[in-house]
């Protein structure tokens, strides 16, 4: 395991070592001490290491993450995992606003509640968040799944393109062109699997699917209100 | 009716013209309000507007072709460990594969490099083409985020932090589904053939104290060697850029209301924000005020079209200046050689602005494989290279008049204005008075 404490070092250091790890490295065990809410901490690695943030977390926390496993023991600020490309970010505590926002792949995993816009713009990532996501959540979000094991805050899957949302609990308001949707057994199959790849014990069954109506796809001018 | 009676002609209305009352028909007709490409078309105060007042007793001139007028800049050497360096004080603005062809997007790569300049990409991300072509790069990340990716984030040569554009200021962008071919909507992530809507506003921050954490992520991520730009439309210049030095860019880009983009609302293009000449003088304001003129650089777009607009944006203190418009046109667009394409789709050569339909008659705002074959990328660039090579020359020329070793060294103090409206914009007198509207009595 090695340690890195930014007590005494900077962020700076702190990336830039991360950065310069070989593909191949056997410097696979990470832990960063005293993070007291720094920004930015282990954005951009593209290496398949394993690193636990002891503590809390400022912004964009894991940012543009590829094949790491990133651990945060603690909260974290906005954009925690944003545009991650692929790899594993767990935050054990809660998250700001915009996790996993515009992500690509890769799976995020909030143990406490996410703010608004969780998943915003989400283009292939998978996300589960184990209490409840604020408004917004998956606003534009165009692929990859995000699941909710407990409730949804307004304009749930607004401007939704092609992103799942799986909610176990209740959903305060749905967003233009965001509907309900029947929940069949390739579904209950995937949520399954996300479900255990996340680590997070909930029956499939009792959860509801949202998805797009795909109505404001191209320009109706009988849609109008909704634009 | 008695026809010895006089009667006055038939007389239109200046209000209800002929353009007007076209659109209240096409808008009845359709229900949706008219989208185009470009940027403002109505008259605007700008460049035009002013003049050098050249060398006199009190300045003596540079001889042409024999003592040199330097055009280098660099961008971003504030807090990047590698500013960019050009030749060139023009670089090519950001416009999107989607929007563009491939092949127009390869030929502004040649172009630019072969004048010693950076091209800049857009909505949907960066192609091979232009990272291929392009020896200076600079990679948008828009509120979109189509395409974006930290491998491209690595190596590209510079992050352009897209706000706001000039033809939209508090806008989103739009790329209808006739454009959406498979191979942008890979790019996108998105379904083919839907109307493929980007988000005004950045997914995941808010305001200047967020932007400048966003600037270090990406900045962290770079390990600091790339500069990074912050781009705003004309909307607020003084502020907007006050907020992107202290948000810590290293670069400010300027897009003034005639800047174009690839698709939007007309309405938002001829009604939101401000001329180019009105946003110059605000900015560079911000930056002397905050004791950052020259040290984080201002580069300013929205309708340069030549070395003159070049010379006057310089001398009213920017860095460099973007084209895009302009480097579509040196390419081929609106060419009247298509004039019977364009008139098949209702318009002719030099109001074409229906970039969005995508079917483009000289192949360069279309997905369409048979148009997009009409552009040479080769010959595209060669045009482009010598279009930039003439501005610069021009620039150059009329620096060298006004007693200037280098471009940079043009300042207000070398122009007048020919109208009340310029002279108070650009802030310089009104020719043959020493009176700048709006300075309470001071003078210029």
């Amino acid at each position: 395991m090695i340690t890195v404490d930014l007590a005494d070092t900077s962020l700076r250091e702190l990336n830039k070592r991360l950065h310069a790890l070989p593909p191949d490295t056997n410097e696979t065990a990470w832990e960063v001490l005293h993070p007291l809410g720094q920004h930015a901490i282990a954005a951009g690695l593209d290496v398949p290491i394993e690193l636990t943030v002891r503590g809390h977390a400022g912004y964009y926390c894991a940012g543009m993450n590829k094949q790491a496993t990133v651990t945060i023991d603690g909260h974290c600020g906005w954009g925690v995992a944003e545009n991650m490309m692929s790899g594993h970010v767990r935050v054990k505590g809660n998250a700001s606003q915009s996790a996993g926002a515009s992500g690509h792949g890769g799976l995020l995993v909030i143990d406490g509640d996410a703010a608004a816009r969780c998943g915003i713009s989400m283009k292939g990532i998978d996300i589960v968040v184990g209490g409840d996501v604020g408004h917004m959540s998956a606003f534009m979000g165009q692929l990859g799944t995000l699941v909710v094991c407990g409730d949804a805050g307004e304009s749930l899957g607004d401007s939704l393109y092609e992103a799942r949302i799986f909610v176990r609990g209740d959903v305060e308001s749905l967003g233009a062109d965001c509907i309900e949707k029947e929940m069949k057994p390739e579904h209950l199959e995937a949520l399954a699997g996300l479900l255990a790849a996340a680590d997070i014990d909930a029956d499939p069954g009792s959860f509801r699917r949202y998805g797009s109506a795909r109505k404001l796809y191209n320009f109706d001018v009988d849609h109008a209100d909704q634009y | 009716m008695d026809t010895d009676i006089p009667r006055t002609r038939p007389r239109k209305s200046a209000t209800f013209d002929d353009y007007t009352l076209s659109e209240i028909r096409r808008a009845a007709q359709t229900g949706i309000y008219d989208i185009r490409g470009g940027g403002a078309k109505r008259a605007l105060p700008h460049f035009d507007d002013l003049l050098f007042l050249g060398a006199s007793v009190s300045r003596y001139p540079l001889e042409g072709y024999r003592e040199r007028c330097d055009t280098a800049v660099t961008l971003g050497g504030r807090f990047a460990e590698k500013p960019i360096e050009l030749k060139i004080p023009i670089t090519i603005a950001g416009m999107s594969f989607g929007s563009l062809s491939g092949q127009a997007k390869e030929a502004l790569g040649r172009g630019a490099s072969l004048a010693g300049t950076s091209t800049t990409t857009g909505d949907g991300g960066m192609t091979e083409e232009e990272r291929c072509h392009s020896e200076k790069l600079v990679y948008q990340v828009l509120p979109s985020r189509y395409g974006l990716n930290p491998d491209d984030l690595r190596r590209c040569d510079a992050i352009e932090i897209v706000i706001g554009q000039g033809a939209k200021p508090g806008g989103g962008g739009m790329l209808l589904g006739q454009k959406i071919n498979d191979r942008v909507a890979e790019m996108r992530t998105l379904p083919q053939g839907i109307d493929q809507r980007s988000a005004c506003r950045h997914p995941d921050w808010t305001g200047p104290d967020d932007l400048a954490i966003k600037i270090t992520e990406l900045r962290e991520i770079t390990d600091w060697q790339k500069p990074i730009y912050v781009k705003v439309g004309g909307a607020r210049p003084f502020h907007d850029t006050a907020l992107a030095v202290k948000s810590g860019a290293d670069v400010v880009v300027l897009d003034g209301m005639q800047g174009g983009t690839a698709a939007t609302q007309d309405v938002f293009i001829e009604h939101v924000g401000q001329p180019t000449l009105a946003c110059i003088r605000p900015a560079v304001d911000a930056l002397m005020d905050l004791d950052m003129h020259r040290k984080v650089q201002l580069v300013v777009s929205g309708g340069i079209r030549s070395g003159a607009d070049v010379a006057k944006a310089l001398a009213l203190g920017a860095d460099a200046v973007s084209i895009g418009t302009a480097a579509l046109v040196a390419l081929g667009d609106n060419d009247p050689r298509w004039e019977a394409d364009y008139n098949a789709l209702g318009t002719t050569a030099g109001a074409y602005d229906d970039w969005h339909e995508g079917h483009d008659p000289a192949g360069i705002s279309t997905q369409d494989p048979g148009l997009a074959n009409r552009l040479d990328p080769e010959l595209g660039g060669r045009r482009l290279a010598n279009y930039l090579n003439v501005m610069t020359l021009e620039c150059q020329t009329l620096a060298r008049a006004c007693g200037k070793s280098h471009v940079h060294n043009l300042e207000p103090e070398d122009l007048v204005a020919l109208t009340v409206e310029a002279a108070a914009m650009a802030r310089v007198p009104l020719a043959g008075t020493s009176w700048v509207p709006g300075l309470n009595g001071q003078t210029g």
